[in-house]
């Protein structure tokens, strides 16, 4: 149920984004999404790819701090409501999004969306309780 | 202006004959009550009688740091506890400060030495004096107090800090003489012109000005923006606190040291060999009339240079330029000692740290600030931003308890830190002094 997630860090300032991409990009390595956070001195790169083993050998051969999270992938209906039905139940449950971005690609009809929580576990066990579809890893990688 | 007259314009032999007998009297003192003399003494087989000359002083073994740090707390004091009336600290090169003790008769030497001083920077009896050095375990505060009490001059003991409430103070009670770092004069400067207040139209005569390292072009500067006469002050807790030597305002050319209470020497700070006047090298402190702090050859770590051709302001005392740096790493961040290694032992007391981390030193809007950057490695790095600003906060914390100082915690990318021959370069001090 779970999905990995590699993350980078990065201080700010030019040309450590594109470095990342470019890096990644040479290796064959396809970003499936991705998210920054930035503060005003460094930034954290978090990204789904198609090869996560290969994105992190490549990266921390350039230097770069990876790091691996676990977070999941939640199929949300594509209407109105549909993102905040799903963060209803979660707010019910007491659960706390870490953080959360959005998917390019679709899975069918549904927008897929990654949430990072605290404890997963109870996490994925709310939202299958509830009717919430929670995509499997190999399915991510590869949409 | 003269303070003590008769000690300060000593004809040079009656001078060394006056230092000779205290300096035997303080090395018989430490002998036999300080064990930590006692064992360097005998080691080096040396009596206190042997010293017969005051040439036979370079006979002795140093002191060091060190040394005070391994007899830590109050090892090195020379009286028991109950002749002790006050305890002062500077920071020491790991977690641990230096502790210096004064006995009554002590705090009465060092109150007069600052009233010389305060007097050698143009402050008399009639004077309003504004005290911005810190007051607590820094000797600065307190020893401008004492100083000015004892001159007779009214004291406004400010400390430092709350920089807006102290311009509508300067204003409103027009203090004549102005006593902190100078990097703070300067700060004050312009936190009065950004309230409106032109600094050059208050009461001020002349600012005595130490406890960081400054330059001549800082003093230009000071006297400028400031409109008041800038004079330099030596000093170290070890030795005794402010009030080891002063600039004369006459002259402001060299700080005469106050030899009728120290003997100064200049030596190669490699070799540890005596070096002639004129010549640059560490300055080393013998004190001769302290009761519970006596420190014998203490190695200061400050670079400067000795003068003994005589001053036009009437005293026979020799002076020393002002310091132009340090045998070691220690940096002075708004007046108060930092030792890289000091940092370091914080970062690693905290097991999630990496070890490469290098400390950068600005003076911005003439105040120093120090940036400490660490680099982020797996064992720290986290995918949220609350997680790292936490790290960088703890640091930040754990500085500031250590050390006393604020700090900017900067968290960068490996490798960020420039290696030179496979060590990291831990220091780039960015102030142009």
């Amino acid at each position: 149920m779970k999905v990995e997630q590699i993350s980078v860090f990065l201080e700010n300032k030019a040309g450590r984004l594109a470095e990342v991409t470019r890096l990644l990009g040479d290796g064959g390595v396809n970003i499936r999404a991705l998210s920054l956070a930035d503060t005003s001195d460094f930034g954290i790169l978090r990204l789904i790819v198609n090869d996560n083993e290969k994105a992190k050998k490549i990266l921390k051969e350039n230097g770069f701090t990876v790091g691996k999270t676990n977070v999941v992938a939640i199929e949300v209906e594509d209407r109105p409501g549909g993102l905040a039905r799903i963060l209803d139940i979660l707010y019910r449950a007491g659960i706390n999004v870490e953080y959360m971005y959005a998917f390019v690609q679709q899975s069918g009809e549904n927008a897929v969306i990654i949430f990072r929580f605290d404890n997963l576990d109870e996490a994925i066990r709310v939202l299958q309780e509830n009717g919430v579809t929670v995509i499997n890893g190999s399915k991510v990688y590869t949409l | 202006m003269i303070y003590n007259e008769e000690f300060e314009t000593l004809p040079r032999e009656a001078l060394e004959a006056i230092q000779l007998r205290r300096l035997k009297n303080t090395l018989e003192r430490v002998y036999h009550t300080v064990p930590f003399y006692k064992k360097q003494f005998d080691e080096h087989g040396i009596k206190p009688d042997d010293v017969k000359s005051l040439e036979d002083l370079q006979k002795l073994p140093f002191t060091t740091k060190q040394d005070l740090r391994d007899n830590y707390p109050f090892g090195m004091f020379a009286v028991p506890m109950d002749s002790v009336v006050r305890i002062h600290a500077s920071s020491g090169t790991t977690g641990k400060p230096t502790v210096v003790g004064y006995t009554a008769r002590d705090i009465k030497t060092w109150s007069e030495l600052m009233a010389r001083t305060l007097m050698a920077g143009g402050a008399t009896k009639g004077d309003i004096i504004h005290n911005a050095y810190g007051y607590g375990l820094f000797t600065g505060g307190l020893g401008f107090h004492y100083g000015a009490e004892t001159l007779g001059a009214s004291v406004i003991p400010i400390s430092g800090g709350n920089t807006k409430r102290q311009v509508m103070i300067m204003k409103d009670f027009g203090p004549t003489i102005l006593t902190c770092t100078p990097s703070y004069a300067l700060l004050l400067a312009e936190v009065a012109e950004e309230m409106g207040i032109d600094f050059r139209s208050l009461k001020f005569k002349s600012g005595i000005f130490g406890a960081e390292p400054w330059s001549e072009q800082m003093r230009q500067e000071i006297e400028r923006k400031l409109n008041l006469d800038a004079v330099d002050i030596y000093g170290l807790s070890e030795v005794m606190g402010p009030g080891v030597a002063v600039e004369c305002i006459e002259a402001k050319n060299g700080l005469h040291i106050f030899e009728d209470h120290f003997i100064a020497e200049i030596i190669d700070p490699e070799t540890g060999e005596p070096l002639p006047y004129g010549v640059k090298g560490e300055l080393v402190f013998t004190t001769i009339t302290k009761e519970a702090f006596p420190v014998i050859r203490y190695r200061t770590r400050d670079i400067s240079v000795l003068y003994r051709e005589p001053c036009k302001c009437g005293r026979t005392l020799i002076r020393m330029e002002r310091v132009s740096g340090r045998t070691d790493d220690m940096l002075i961040i708004r007046g108060v000692n930092v030792f890289p290694s000091q940092i370091e032992s914080v970062l690693m007391e905290m097991e999630e740290v990496s070890p490469h981390y290098q400390l950068i030193v600005d003076r911005v809007e003439h105040m120093d600030q120090l940036t400490v950057m660490v680099e982020v490695n797996e064992k720290i790095f986290s995918d949220t931003v609350k997680n790292l600003q936490q790290l960088e906060n703890k640091i930040r914390k754990n500085i500031k308890d250590m050390l006393g100082i604020s700090t900017i915690v900067k968290l960068v990318e490996p490798k960020t830190i420039e290696r030179t021959e496979g060590k990291a370069k831990r220091v780039i001090d960015n102030r142009k002094l």
